[in-house]
């Protein structure tokens, strides 16, 4: 090996260390195809029940709010246990732990506007501002991509411009809330997870 | 090209320090299990490579409790960011020599 080659491997290692130390990196591309598909089962479920709501007066707005807030808690739960699940299966095959100071570091920074988004969205629900609940998720959950991008793969920075590109549009197309949501959550999450499962993990080994 | 070879820091001879200080560069404090796990050497050898960074004041170290063990932690000093900037500046006028 030559002077030049050492010089470009050792920068290439310099470059490994300095991201594999502050950066999460094992998230696996399974994770967000999991969660995709979870967020896609779901809206179809809300849907169907949205539409029995609007056929039948015997059922009220509160039955309807309470069923579909069990419905997007289960999605969450669902999503990223899955999510998780993949992620740690992952870990474990690139022989990374996964507890660290950057996972650490990636989940306070995913959780901040998540939970305050959380707060907002809770009370548009109280004070029936239904339609902006759908826009009120993507742009929060966009939000906290962007700024979680720093401490995980760089390409979440992406996916979370196109929530918030979804989020800004679905403000002004208030009633289609639910299309919006399921791309955001379903289809960006299926196209994101194929992109990065061909990129890093596909050929591992 | 060998005055170019000249200006690469001997110090950074060795993969194990080469991790040590791009961790540093990146993260205001890495504690010794951090660091072991991320580049993969015994307890030993890597607190020799953490020693001879500390007796050259390129990295300092810190000793707290956690409960009752002991978690030592390190950080880089102005002078080893400096050299170790220096040492990648080096490196990257190499590569850029090929053209």
């Amino acid at each position: 090996m030559n002077q030049q080659q050492q010089s470009l491997e050792e920068l290439r290692h310099i470059k490994q260390m300095m991201e594999r130390s502050s950066r999460f990196i094992s998230l696996s591309g399974l994770s967000g195809i999991a969660a995709g598909t979870v967020a896609i089962v779901g809206a179809l479920l809300g849907a169907k029940m949205i539409s029995d709501y609007t056929r039948n007066t015997s059922i009220s707005y509160d039955t309807l709010v309470t069923e579909l807030i069990v419905i997007a808690v289960t999605v969450v739960i669902l999503a990223l246990s899955s999510g998780f699940a993949f992620t740690y299966l992952r870990s474990k095959k690139t022989g990374v732990s996964i507890w660290g100071t950057t996972t650490y570091r990636l989940v306070i920074n995913l959780a901040i506007p998540l939970v305050a988004g959380g707060f907002l969205l809770l009370r548009l629900i109280q004070l029936q501002y239904v339609s902006l609940v759908a826009p009120g998720c993507l742009l929060f959950y966009g939000l906290a991509l962007v700024n979680a991008s720093k401490y995980t793969l760089g390409e979440v920075r992406y996916l979370g411009y196109c929530e918030l590109i979804l989020a800004v549009i679905n403000l002004w197309v208030p009633a289609h809330g639910l299309i919006f949501w399921t791309t955001g959550f379903g289809l960006l999450h299926i196209i994101y997870g194929i992109i990065m499962w061909r990129k890093y993990e596909r050929v591992t080994f | 090209m060998s005055n170019l070879i000249e200006n690469l820091n001997k110090t950074f001879d060795s993969r194990v320090r080469i991790g040590i200080m791009s961790a540093l560069m990146v993260n205001e404090e890495v504690n010794f299990n951090t660091l072991k796990e991320l580049i993969e050497v015994t307890d030993g050898n890597l607190a020799s490579h953490l020693k001879a960074l500390e007796d050259l004041k390129f990295v300092t170290v810190k000793k707290s409790f956690i409960g009752r063990k002991t978690n030592t932690s390190y950080r880089l000093t102005k002078a080893g960011e400096k050299a170790f900037k220096k040492h990648i500046e080096a490196l990257e006028k190499i590569i850029k020599n090929i053209s």
